[in-house]
């Protein structure tokens, strides 16, 4: 009865806090501008399934995506036992499941078991490849401090989650020769039914009981503990993944977005635009092209940020970077997050130091639209990175969950040039060389003189 | 050079004609001395396997991809809206370029604009005129020589045609050895996004001697591309390597004119 008690406890405090954390993570990505889904939601759920669900696109280097696989796919499958957990945990029962499912949950736990050890093996390989090979694409210079611990607690978390269900498991199987009225048969598992006896086998039965409630306790506690965690974390990715792929632009990838404002000046001045089209209005402020914050950002990119976990194929395949630039198509996503997590907690004190100067007087609550800290998504990505950009769309071809770092480039690069009016000096005669003589360079031939 | 004969769109016009296919030069393909071969070799074969098409000739403007890929979309919206005047004018229904980015410009980019047009690229065409038996090769010069493709990002990762140009030097019947990072993974030439037109910002390398040095560990004594901008990063890449003697940079239509010895 304690037990229940200070499971529904440890739950309530677990389920309220990581919620409003994730309410907050909600609001951040709605500081993103509306996104068009000029929509085709049958393509996109394709995206779900192949990409998001069957990791497809993980498949272009092998290695990882083995034994990422193992991990994910007993993610998945230890929802199930997660449910079981729960069940028992709040009704005080004990593997509630077992004599409803018979064979199949025997079939059940053999799988979860069996996924959890290639998992287990797994999160080695993975700590091996961030801190003894030292694989290069973990070793930037974004990944510096905390994002590097971030990758580790993760990884050691996943020890203590599986380490939770091995005990457990492991004991279980003990006392069910031991206490069979007490311990539900749970059928020969594949594992723990000869692990367990190795392991555990001749211990007293109030070890064995310490034993198992200590493995389940710890896997629900590390469960809890993840959910308050990856709010944090970059490993937001386990969630945020399924709606980004869903969400993520169909168009070809040489596709930029057009700026139906600008066509729409510019055919009124090239007398293009209908007849008797309006006017822009003189007396208003001339409006702001691009994106300098993550407010001028789609809110697909913003979700695109926190559903970064960091991997580094990006950056690994970006031209700039792999020449010695300072670009890291990685960075741009982790500096938008940053900025969005930085306006977030800003929003959150309420304070009217962060409202617009002009706006002060009139207004008294804070929000997203009067916000104004000063600071923007320049303050941590410079121009330099911006200009070394090639639109290659390797970054965007890389991605296993189909961010699109190019995407926030480009409409950085838009602000520069056409709000600005800034930029490498070295561009200047290319516009001009357009502009004035429709090509990209300035040239005294005529344009068909090759063919004379 | 041996003259030439280039049906222009507005003669064509005039004499109240319309030509199947109108041939978009670009930029480079009009006033780079390099890419302005393959543009000869380019029309030389439409020339000889009797396509119906024409150029713009002075009637034509840059496509705005590098303005648009700078950031600077009020000069990519006033030359695209021009050129959209233009085609729409002469009511030309489909566009082949020798140019990834004006084909990707004007295939994805001009819709949103109101210019609505069946694009294709050089290497798509030429591939169309062999399938129907007006472009017939067979090995020749060619056969046996080892020689490696380079992805164009534009053609490649942006639009996704990666077999029409190895298709292509298949039947040159030829001996291609892919590159380490080809297809979805090939890596940038350096020109995209309007790198071709400032300087590089600081780093360990130039993009496209990063990109030399992995076409030359293939072993090929040609390297065949199908931009070309792609064409002036690499064989500025064979001179920095001091290998321009020994391994040709080409675009895939000279090598098909090479072959029909149409020089």
């Amino acid at each position: 009865m304690i037990q229940q008690i200070l499971f529904a406890l440890v739950a309530i405090v677990a389920f309220s806090w990581g919620g409003r954390q994730f309410m907050k993570i909600r609001r951040n990505i709605m500081l993103g501008k509306e996104t068009s889904l000029a929509d085709n939601s049958g393509a996109r759920w394709k995206n779900v399934f192949l990409i998001a669900f069957g990791q497809k696109k993980m498949f272009k280097r092998w290695i990882p995506a083995i034994f990422h696989g193992f991990i994910y796919v007993a993610f998945l499958f230890t929802q199930i036992e997660l449910v079981e957990i729960f069940i028992d945990g709040i009704f005080g029962v004990h593997r509630f499941f077992a004599p409803i499912l018979g064979g199949i949950y025997t079939l059940l736990i053999s799988s979860i078991e069996l996924l959890s050890l290639g998992a287990f093996i797994g999160t080695l390989v993975f700590l091996a490849r961030r801190n003894l090979l030292k694989i290069p694409r973990f070793h930037k210079p974004e990944m510096n401090g905390w994002p590097k611990l971030d990758g580790n607690l993760i990884l050691y978390g996943e020890l203590l989650l599986l380490l939770g269900i091995f005990c457990m498991n492991g004991a279980d199987a003990v006392l069910q020769q031991v206490d069979p009225q007490h311990y539900t048969s749970t059928g020969a598992t594949a594992l723990s039914s000869w692990i367990g006896p190795a392991v555990f086998g001749g211990m007293e039965q109030g070890t064995l009981v310490g034993i198992e409630r200590f493995g389940w306790w710890l896997h629900i506690l590390v469960v809890f503990a993840f959910l308050n965690y990856l709010p944090h974390s970059k490993h937001l990715h386990i969630f945020l993944a399924f709606p980004n792929v869903y969400f993520a632009k169909l168009q070809p990838n040489g596709q930029m977005d057009n700026m139906p404002e600008i066509m729409k000046e510019v055919k009124s001045m090239m007398g293009l635009g209908p007849e008797g089209e309006e006017e822009m209005p003189m007396d208003e402020e001339i409006p702001e092209f691009g994106a300098k914050d993550v407010t001028d950002l789609e809110w697909r990119d913003v979700l695109a940020a926190y559903s970064c976990t960091e991997c580094g194929r990006c950056t690994s395949v970006c031209p700039a970077n792999i020449t010695g630039k300072k670009l890291s198509p990685r960075k741009i996503m982790m500096d938008t997050r940053d900025r969005a997590e930085e306006i977030g907690k800003k929003l959150d004190t309420g304070s009217v130091e962060f409202i617009k100067e002009e706006l002060r007087a009139s207004e008294k609550t804070l929000t997203k639209a009067n916000f104004d800290d000063g600071k923007t998504l320049f303050d941590s990505i410079s121009k330099e990175e911006l200009h070394a950009c090639t639109t290659c769309n390797a970054c965007v071809e890389a991605c296993p969950i189909l961010i699109n770092p190019l995407d926030i480039i480009l409409k950085l690069r838009r602000y520069e040039i056409l709000t600005e009016s800034a930029g490498p000096s070295d561009w200047v005669p290319m516009f001009t060389s357009i502009e004035n003589g429709g090509a990209v360079w300035q040239v005294p031939d005529d344009r068909d003189a090759w063919a004379n | 050079m041996s003259s030439l004969n280039v049906p222009r769109m507005a003669d064509l016009a005039a004499a109240g004609k319309k030509p199947e296919i109108l041939f978009w030069v670009g930029c480079a393909g009009s006033f780079d001395a390099r890419a302005q071969k393959v543009t000869r070799a380019f029309c030389k074969i439409l020339n000889e396997t009797g396509t119906d098409y024409a150029i713009l000739g002075k009637e034509e403007s840059c496509t705005g991809d590098p303005a648009r890929r700078a950031g600077n979309e009020f000069v990519f919206q006033m030359t695209a809206l021009q050129n959209i005047e233009t085609l729409n004018l002469y009511e030309v229904k489909r566009i082949v370029t020798t140019c990834p980015h004006c084909f990707n410009v004007i295939k994805n980019e001009y819709p949103a604009l109101g210019g609505k047009y069946e694009v294709v690229h050089h290497t798509q065409l030429l591939q169309e005129l062999i399938d129907n038996g007006k472009l017939k090769i067979d090995g020749g010069a060619f056969a046996g020589k080892k020689i490696t493709y380079h992805d164009s990002c534009y053609l490649g990762r942006a639009n996704g045609v990666y077999e029409a140009p190895r298709s292509l030097l298949e039947q040159l019947d030829n001996e291609l050895v892919e590159m380490k990072r080809c297809k979805s993974n090939g890596l940038c030439c350096g020109a995209g996004g309007a790198q071709m037109f400032k300087e590089n910002e600081p780093g360990d390398k130039r993009i496209n001697i990063e990109r030399t040095e992995e076409a030359l560990a293939t072993g090929a004594t040609i390297v065949a591309s199908n931009c070309p901008f792609c064409l002036t990063m690499l064989s500025d890449g064979m001179k920095a390597k001091e290998k321009q003697e020994e391994v040709m940079v080409y675009d895939l239509a000279e090598l098909i004119v090479n072959n029909k010895g149409w020089e």
